[in-house]
């Protein structure tokens, strides 16, 4: 078309001004090269899964899934356990993150060690530890610190101490393990809460603080609940992160717990592939549910910022000016 | 009521020689301003000129360094022991906020609640209001600044005067005193800007107490009993918006004044619109 002839053309043509477009699509080559790659993947997958004989679905691994010992182990050493540690470690992460946003130095910097303390040591290793520290302190006490050397100024007999446990006994206990898990977790945590904290505006807290709310309630009534906004999604990473890391409990030692007690039956009945499959299978049924949690909480904290989105988008609705 | 030792009866806000720095450069370099009860005074100046950090010193969203300020009668931020000050908790500072209603530039509404909510979260949580009661107060507030047909939507659903009429409502649902308006029409779109300045325009009408941070020189002029002119931490001129805007006397306060008019010449949409009964901006 020559450069003269357009701009006459177009205002002038009324009656047949250019109407809805019907153009022939580019062709995705690549594309539909990379579905059908994909397609041939998952029939070769799936031929395996019916065909191979080491997969034994009917004979070992549906019914090791249901047996008494892994349903427990399901039940108390990996759900109880997830949920245990997981409350330990947002409460107990929550608290650090604060601590770490103080002006005052002390608590600040003790908050810094706990998390540089706690993100180092492998999981594994404190477990470990959890289930030997009998060692150190074969009891714990709760009552009034050094009460010892009151009770030697005063001549007493008697000491200041309310409750007592057995550290061996709970060092390889489910509530060892949810001790273990949960104060690693409150490491991590603590640096999810912070960065939560730090993404709500500081305009919320001084409206809060504007209208009498002491710090604690503007914390609690305002900045919380929107740094849960920025909290849930990496939580949800978390806790299906620590779904799988139960399997670790038998550091404490603890074997009442969902791979344990599989891999038990897979070297009792020589079938161990089968139940490694089951194994997974169960594991992608717990991270199913999670993920679905994770969903709702992020529907019910994303209530006002227009958060009806997919699992794991960011919302970027804008808090400022609205409604344009 | 009996009044305090102090034989004078204070004008409801009484500054004295209020001085703030901000890493060493001095914002504040000793302001005294009183303020009478139902007055409505308008801070005027360039920006950077120590108006919004002086109104945040009000009520204590910053700490001054030096002077007094006493709303009320009430000594802010400290108790006098003896001529000894002893800096207040935050418990008994959050007390002291709660007859002061501020208004933000960015409005600040808690965005996870709706307009509702938003206006009764004071009342129940400060003040312990039965919450059916505090409800039946926040729609009433509402009401009253245009946006009964609005309670339920969430801040992101408003627009910027719907927010800021809702902040006000939410300011005011602590039955303040004193209201401070810090640029409540500086983020607004030029169209949205009178409804918002009808709304502290009815307040003013009521006999609230306002201190207005602002660049509207229509509603300083309209509206308040007294503008201050400020400009490098201290004020430069005050008066009835009459002799101040019109005849200013000072070269700094003559010079802004020019360049607001030039400003307001080049099209900045006028303010005398009335609150819209039935509002059509939806999102």
């Amino acid at each position: 078309m020559s450069p003269s002839e357009a701009p006459a053309e177009a205002p002038s043509a009324a009656p047949d001004r250019p109407g809805l477009i019907d153009a022939v699509p580019v062709r995705h080559v690549g594309r539909w090269v990379a579905v059908v790659v994909i397609a041939v993947l998952v029939a070769m997958f799936a031929h395996l899964l019916l065909t191979n004989a080491a997969f034994r679905w009917t004979d070992v691994t549906f019914p090791a899934m249901v047996q008494a010992p892994v349903i427990e182990g399901l039940i108390r050493g990996t759900i109880v356990v997830t949920i245990g540690s997981m409350l330990l470690g947002v409460a107990l992460g929550v608290v650090i993150a604060i601590m770490r946003l103080s002006p005052n130095k002390v608590l600040s910097y003790t908050s810094w060690v706990y998390t540089w303390f706690f993100r180092a040591i492998p999981r594994y290793v404190l477990l470990f530890i959890i289930g030997n520290l009998a060692v150190v302190l074969p009891r714990i006490d709760i009552g009034i610190p050094f009460d010892f050397i009151a009770t030697d100024l005063l001549g007493l007999s008697s000491s200041f101490r309310l409750l007592g446990f057995d550290t061996q006994q709970i060092g390889t206990s489910i509530a060892g393990g949810i001790l273990g898990l949960g104060l690693s977790e409150a490491a991590y945590m603590a640096e999810i809460a912070r960065a939560g904290i730090l993404s709500v505006d500081r305009g919320q807290d001084e409206a809060a603080q504007a209208l009498g709310m002491s710090r604690g309630k503007a914390m609690r009534r305002i900045v919380l609940p929107q740094a849960m906004r920025v909290i849930v999604p990496p939580t949800g990473n978390e806790a299906i992160a620590m779904v799988k890391d139960t399997s670790l409990l038998i550091a404490l030692p603890l074997g009442t717990e969902l791979f344990f007690q599989l891999r038990a039956i897979g070297s009792r009945t020589f079938a161990v592939f089968p139940v490694a499959v089951a194994a997974t299978l169960w594991y992608l049924v717990l991270g199913s549910v999670f993920m679905a949690v994770q969903y709702f909480l992020e529907q019910r904290f994303g209530r006002g910022f227009g958060a009806t989105k997919a699992p794991g988008v960011q919302p970027v609705v804008a808090v400022g000016q609205g409604g344009r | 009521m009996s009044e305090t030792a102090q034989a004078p009866p204070m004008p409801l806000v009484h500054a004295v020689n209020v001085t703030k720095s901000f890493h060493g450069t001095e914002v504040l370099k000793g302001i005294d301003m009183d303020v009478d009860r139902g007055q409505v005074v308008c801070l005027l100046g360039p920006s950077g000129s120590g108006k919004t950090t002086f109104l945040r010193c009000i009520n204590q969203l910053e700490t001054i360094d030096g002077g007094r300020i006493w709303v009320d009668g009430v000594l802010m931020g400290y108790d006098d022991r003896a001529g000894r000050l002893h800096r207040l908790g935050d418990k008994a500072i959050a007390a002291q906020r709660r007859d002061i209603g501020m208004c933000f530039q960015r409005f600040n509404l808690f965005p996870h609640m709706t307009a509702t909510e938003n206006v009764l979260e004071a009342p129940v949580q400060v003040r312990g209001e039965n919450k059916a009661q505090a409800r039946k107060d926040a729609l009433e507030l509402l009401e009253q600044v245009g946006l009964a047909d609005r309670c339920h939507a969430y801040p992101a659903q408003l627009s910027g005067g719907q927010q800021q009429r809702v902040a006000i409502a939410r300011a005011l649902a602590m039955k303040p005193k004193l209201m401070l308006f810090d640029e409540p029409t500086s983020a607004l779109d030029p169209e949205l800007v009178g409804e918002v300045l009808a709304v502290m325009r009815e307040l003013a009408d009521d006999g609230m107490t306002m201190i207005v941070v602002t660049h509207e020189m229509s509603f300083a002029r309209e509206v308040a009993d007294r503008v201050v002119f400020m400009d490098g931490g201290v004020v430069i001129e005050q008066g009835p918006p009459a002799v101040v805007i019109s005849d200013p006397q000072h070269p700094r306060t003559k010079a802004f004044l020019q360049r607001m008019r030039h400003e307001e010449a080049e099209g900045h949409a006028g303010s005398a619109v009335e609150v819209p009964a039935d509002d059509e901006l939806t999102p």
